[in-house]
């Protein structure tokens, strides 16, 4: 499967439904790569037409900002903007909660003006608007699967239904841990903390966080943030446990239960 | 006799007041040492943040026991002060129970609930007072809860305890001389709580009685007006700053950053875009962040005097969880005493004069790199404070202009710049993922 740019698309003169906003993280990470993989073949299953960057996509410019770099931060969404707007970008849909606050968020003071999703609600909708077909429930179903809150979707954004729905409609049973929704314990990767050592401490927060994970006895971790992801899997390992228990974004655990 | 107590009242009124607007005037002056900052954003959601969260206390409800409590003093606090109110008319006045004529019969159905509301706030005041003291409940035992936060805390409680006894001690010998039909002591009808003491003290001699209203009476009102001259030195400022401080706090999302405009000609000129709308001259900022208060903006400064120490930001806090030095209540307190630092100086100059300190004196760099901006601190404040919101800008400040970042950062800047990702891989790999479907 070949998926167009927008280049390609604006060779063609057509205009996709929506762009994809892959991110750094599932462009490069082998990991975060198969979320974006599984979204690419969500997309086409429901017939959507859409593009993606390609080599013209850059870093939204959020651990820059975030670690006190303004002026690197206006520096990449400035020139992001100009691509977008170039090619008459208005819906673009993400599978990092990160770029999908710098794009619907901050983006706009700078002129940046798009219609943003980030992956969990587009699926949802998607699923609600039977654009495509889940498996029947199965004898395997009703396994238990817990779902990490990402700060910035959920306290960021407010979107905690969405992932949560989604788990639902794929016939799994939720488990929260102890801390989640507005309440949800970071995984400890956000503010550019994934680019550098922590800080000294007792305990690393992703340990910290994976055992809240643990305690809920589901076999699956989901995940709607490639960091968070990240975070999430090291966690695992260092508790030994990543052959039992796995770590799964949102948007694979839909690609395994389509029809 | 009467005319030297009604003398004595009102200058002890007019000096308390006086004072306490003094200590005010510093306290506004203070906060607009702060960089100006528009308000922008819905007027009718503001009032709704007051509403619900100042008046409302929503965000006290995601605990339920120190929620519940704290309504008891809180509506203690407004009810009993429609008391004050008589209280201070009868001193002026040289009257005793002015209302009573009035209201009549409703008169001590308005009492019995002042009672029952003081009963209410002692019972409340002696629960947190022990969770603080002998439980040590977590969120009052961080570092920073140094003697003078512990004492203040305690002060209050201890204090807010002494004018509900003496309120209630005014309203029992009251009752008592009532009953006895002494004076100008008129039946005010029956107080719920103070009552059935009355028929107690019943036995006692109205010269002692008297003595027991009047030095009640006195040392409640003055009580009262110490504790209003008391708050401005105390996270007990909240009280009145919380309505203030939920209507400016910003309506954006949690995890939205306020752009720096200030950067902005100077990027665009760099990247060879047009500098729009020039008119308008920005005038370079004094600093690139935050390096000192005078650098933040003055809604911080703000909410710096609103922060009412309860650490539930800290408690939330997934830094200081896991045991990072980073709290976000110290960020808070120490933007404070920063600020009042600054002010006794200017008491003391006329104006500022550099005494060769800055807010990065109090908050460490360790402190503001554990955080993880996931927002929990900001989510969690009662009164709608951010701490991240100051985190952010000394971040600011440490990168850009004191160009102190850990080497890894520093990296990751680079690699942003050259090649579009903070990882070094060429953009030319970007849909290398694709390329396995
Ligand atoms: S945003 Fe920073 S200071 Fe606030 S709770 Fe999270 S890690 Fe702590
Ligand atoms: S910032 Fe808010 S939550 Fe934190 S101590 Fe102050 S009032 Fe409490």
């Amino acid at each position: 499967m070949h998926i167009p740019t927008m280049a390609e698309w604006q060779a063609k003169g057509e205009m996709p439904e929506l762009l994809y906003w892959v991110g750094c993280a599932a462009s490069f990470d082998a990991r975060a790569q198969r979320t974006a993989r599984a979204l690419a073949t969500i997309f086409s299953r429901a017939g959507i037409r859409f593009g993606i960057l390609g080599n013209e996509e850059s870093c939204t410019g959020d651990p820059a900002r975030r670690a006190g770099h303004e002026f690197l931060f206006q520096m990449m969404a400035l020139k992001n903007i100009q691509t977008l707007n170039q090619y008459g970008i208005h819906t673009i849909v993400t599978s990092c909660p990160h770029c999908f606050n710098t794009l619907k968020n901050e983006y706009p003071a700078l002129g940046g003006h798009y219609q943003v999703w980030h992956h969990t609600q587009y699926l949802y909708r998607l699923i609600r608007e039977k654009r495509i077909q889940l498996k029947p429930v199965s004898q395997a179903a009703l396994q238990s699967v817990t779902y990490h809150d990402s700060c910035y979707l959920g306290r960021g954004n407010g979107i905690y239904d969405a992932p949560r729905d989604i788990l639902q409609a794929l016939q799994l049973k939720v488990v929260e841990m102890a801390h989640h929704r507005s309440r949800g314990l970071c995984c400890g990767a956000g503010g550019a903390q994934m680019w550098k050592e922590e800080e000294k401490g007792n305990i690393r927060v992703n340990i910290a966080r994976t055992q809240e994970a643990l305690a809920t006895g589901s076999s699956t971790i989901a995940a709607a943030c490639p960091f968070c992801h990240t975070m999430l899997f090291d966690g695992l390992k260092h508790a030994g446990k990543e052959d039992e228990v796995q770590v799964k974004d949102i948007a694979e655990l839909v690609a395994e239960h389509l029809a | 006799m009467m005319l030297v107590q009604q003398i004595l009242f009102i200058a002890l009124l007019v000096y308390a007041i006086t004072r306490f607007s003094r200590q005010v005037r510093k306290i506004r002056r203070n906060v607009l040492l702060g960089q100006d900052e528009q308000i922008t954003g819905s007027r009718w959601k503001r009032w709704k943040n007051v509403l619900l969260l100042a008046f409302g206390q929503k965000k006290m409800f995601r605990n339920w026991i120190p929620a519940i409590l704290h309504l008891f003093v809180y509506l203690g606090f407004i009810i009993i002060n429609l008391e004050i109110l008589e209280i201070i008319l009868d001193g002026i006045l040289g009257t005793h129970r002015l209302l009573l004529p009035l209201l009549q019969d409703i008169y001590p159905v308005f009492i019995s609930a002042f009672e029952v509301l003081a009963v209410l706030v002692i019972l409340a005041c002696s629960i947190f007072l022990i969770r603080r003291n002998i439980l040590h409940v977590r969120r009052f035992e961080h570092p920073e809860m140094t003697r003078w936060p512990r004492q203040d805390a305690n002060n209050i409680l201890i204090f807010e305890i002494i004018l509900m006894l003496l309120f209630l001690t005014m309203n029992a010998s009251d009752q008592a001389l009532q009953l006895k039909h002494y004076g100008h002591y008129h039946a005010a009808g029956d107080f719920l709580i103070t009552r059935p003491i009355a028929e107690g003290w019943k036995q006692f001699s109205p010269a002692l009685l008297v003595a027991f209203e009047r030095g009640a009476w006195w040392l409640h009102i003055a009580g009262v007006l110490f504790f209003l001259n008391y708050l401005p030195y105390s996270k007990h400022f909240h009280i009145l700053l919380a309505f203030p401080n939920t209507y400016y706090a910003p309506l954006e999302p949690k995890s939205q950053m306020p752009l720096m405009e200030s950067l902005l000609p100077e990027v665009r000129s760099m990247m060879g875009l047009a500098v729009e709308n020039e008119p308008q001259q920005v005038s370079p900022p004094a600093h690139f962040g935050a390096k000192d208060v005078f650098d933040l903006s003055w809604r911080h400064l703000l909410a710096a005097y609103s922060c009412t120490e309860c650490g539930r930001c800290t408690a939330a806090c997934p830094a200081n969880q896991t045991g990072k030095r980073l709290s976000p209540r110290k960020i808070m307190m120490d933007t404070r005493d920063r600020l009042e630092e600054v002010g006794r100086n200017i008491d003391a100059n006329g104006q500022f004069v550099d005494d060769g300190k800055s807010l990065l004196d109090y908050i460490s760099e360790e402190e503001l790199r554990a955080c993880t901006t996931c927002q929990a601190c900001v989510e969690e404040c009662p009164v709608s404070i951010s701490p991240l919101g100051i985190i952010l800008e000394l971040r600011r400040y440490l990168v850009m202009e004191a160009s102190r970042s850990p080497q890894e950062w520093n990296a990751m800047f680079t690699s942003i710049e050259n090649n579009g990702a903070p990882w070094a891989f060429p953009p030319d790999e970007r849909a290398q993922w694709a390329a396995e479907l």
